[in-house]
């Protein structure tokens, strides 16, 4: 029979992983002339760069970049869903553009925003807003449009505005879909800032990982790596926390 | 509460329907799927564009957005907010309409005692019950004391006792607050228990508005009476009583006994699958047992129609098809029928003849 594992077995894997990368490293087993270090030099590594506060000031760098470009993304994709969502005519004028748009991979952008924007820091926030914007916009327009009519009808004849309604009825019962947009986009936005800082941006963790790249330090990239594993993992978790919390009671 | 009229209501599939509800009414709205009875609730409702007139006591509201006809709407699959506990459902109506929160809560306090649902206030729909959901979802329509009242096959949804149970209750319901009502049905029983007056529609066409017991006797056209099972309607040529809740009736020549306990019959009915047919002599005492003619055999879907000549009369029988099958029936055979004595209904002359379709 098969026993419920609880949640603390989880980190046995990720345990044994790390003792087996230390092994094969201190042993050597690694051919080729370049070092792999083991996981202990890069524990060091990290504690060295803390230390120091280059990890930190680079990893605040694409942070703030994160934030800035996600927030105001998904405020804009949902501010704009909800237009498109519940005015029907917008959503025909605008979507034919939007199928359009929404396909290109947000570093696609990167060699116009440059030309456009020049380098600088409005250019990762810039690239992070449209990566965030568009499918927090499909999202929420998908969201609201799959709330049963029913809802809507139901609350009309109970006296309700359509201001009203959009609010109190039709937002909530989309939330579920616009969390869904929100967390795949969180870590979505840590993957192309690295993207962008690794080929444009003289800060943040992509760029750490290129300096590291360029003087053959293996240890830092691994140590930018796991930031940005660990980055990713906690914003995903983030909304999907949220979400529950939004949704559990009812759903 | 209002009265409600609609006049000459045309829509994608309401064909010039003009109908009067009477202040404090129940009228059913009784007809097969896709008759159209639901398009009209959703008119009177404000919730589908429409040409005609629909007035409320005489005054036309067709300008009114459904958000301002103060009509409480029950639907079909009741669509209880999923995000909201039940007294927050219930408050909905309330609170959209800027009431102070003390307001709200004594009025939500009142319909959860009315329904005798307080020990449900702060549970969400998805854990509530069939017969439940239905209380929470009457007392949001009603919440707002609503002028009107519509409610769409409400308990359609439900098993068989519960929604008897509930019927009972919410024509007592409605007549304590004397809410004029449109109630949307396809299920005749249902009708007649529930209604003051049957309005029957077929195909976006109103065909008979009347008393229940008007609808079933005196069907307007052969729409209404297919639909209610085109029963076999007799006239009474003689009544008299033979106590204990019986009584012999002469019908075409012929004598049936039928369960009344009242003054005189007028007419009696049943319907063809009530009467069944034997090739040979049946056994037992010889009430309502009569020799047939066989005139005709029409298969239908569902059952067999047979055509039957019994004394002066013109019956009609039906036979579900497994039976026809293992019997050996044709067109000119004689045959003996009996009436199935609790089935028989009895129509007393306690309403005028004339029809008021109004």
């Amino acid at each position: 029979m098969l026993k419920r594992i609880r949640p603390g077995w989880g980190l046995l894997p990720v345990a044994v992983f790390l003792a087996l990368w230390e092994l094969v490293a201190r042993l050597n087993l690694v051919p080729g002339e370049l070092s792999f270090p083991p996981f202990s030099v890069v524990v060091m590594e990290f504690y060295y760069l803390t230390a120091s506060g280059v990890l930190g000031d680079n990893f605040l760098a694409s942070l703030v970049r994160v934030l800035i470009g996600f927030c105001a993304g998904s405020i804009a994709g949902i501010a704009v869903g909800m237009v498109m969502g519940w005015v029907d005519n917008i959503n025909k004028t605008l979507h034919p553009i939007i199928s359009l748009f929404y396909p290109i991979p947000a570093l696609g952008w990167l060699p116009l925003l440059m030309l456009w924007i020049g380098i600088n820091e409005m250019l990762p926030i810039t690239i992070i807003f449209i990566c965030s914007f568009f499918p927090v916009l499909y999202n929420t327009v998908t969201g609201i449009r799959n709330v049963d009519k029913d809802y809507i009808q139901v609350a009309r004849t109970l006296g309700a505005s359509d201001a009203k309604i959009l609010a109190t009825v039709v937002m909530p019962l989309a939330l579920p879909n616009i969390f869904t947009g929100l967390r795949l986009e969180a870590g979505m936005a840590w993957r192309v800032i690295i993207a962008a800082e690794m080929v444009a941006i003289p800060t943040g963790i992509g760029a750490l990982m290129m300096r590291a790249q360029s003087l053959i330090r293996i240890d830092i990239i691994i140590v930018c790596l796991i930031v940005l594993a660990v980055m990713c993992l906690a914003f995903e978790r983030f909304f999907q926390y949220m979400e529950a919390r939004v949704t559990t009671k009812w759903s | 509460m209002p009265s409600i009229e609609l006049r000459n209501i045309c829509q994608y599939i309401c064909r010039d329907v003009n109908l009067k509800i009477r202040d404090k009414e129940l009228i059913v709205l009784l007809g097969p799927n896709g008759a159209g009875k639901t398009t009209i609730a959703h008119i009177i409702a404000g919730l589908t564009d429409y040409r005609g007139s629909v007035l409320f006591d005489g005054v036309a509201v067709d300008k009114l957005p459904a958000n301002q006809r103060e009509v409480g709407y029950l639907f079909q699959d009741l669509v209880l907010f999923p995000h909201l506990d039940v007294a927050a459902n219930i408050a909905y109506g309330l609170s959209v309409r800027k009431q102070s929160p003390q307001q709200v809560e004594s009025r939500v306090k009142q319909l959860l005692q009315m329904m005798k649902i307080e020990h449900l206030a702060s549970r969400y729909p998805k854990h509530l019950s069939g017969g439940e959901k239905q209380r929470v979802a009457l007392a949001r329509a009603l919440a707002p004391s609503p002028r009107v009242l519509l409610l769409d096959e409400p308990l359609s949804s439900l098993d068989v006792p519960t929604a008897k149970y509930l019927r009972t209750e919410l024509k007592q319901l409605q007549q304590r607050l004397g809410i004029t009502t449109a109630y949307v049905t396809h299920d005749l029983q249902e009708a007649e228990e529930m209604a003051d007056r049957i309005a029957v529609l077929q195909n976006g066409c109103l065909e008979q508005v009347d008393k229940p017991e008007k609808v079933f006797f005196y069907p307007q056209n052969e729409k209404v009476s297919d639909f209610i099972g085109a029963p076999n309607i007799l006239d009474c040529d003689y009544c008299h009583s033979l106590g204990r809740g019986v009584m012999e009736v002469g019908c075409g020549g012929l004598p049936i006994i039928v369960p009344h306990d009242g003054e005189s019959v007028h007419r009696i009915a049943f319907l063809p699958t009530d009467i069944r047919i034997e090739e040979t002599h049946p056994p037992g005492p010889g009430v309502n047992r009569f020799k047939a003619l066989i005139t005709s055999i029409k298969p239908t879907d569902e059952t067999v129609r047979i055509g039957l000549k019994a004394g002066k009369l013109d019956l009609l029988a039906g036979m579900p098809h497994h039976i026809f099958e293992e019997m050996s029936l044709a067109v000119g055979k004689e045959v003996f029928l009996i009436l199935k004595l609790r089935r028989i209904r009895v129509y007393e002359d306690r309403y005028s003849q004339r029809s008021d379709s109004n």
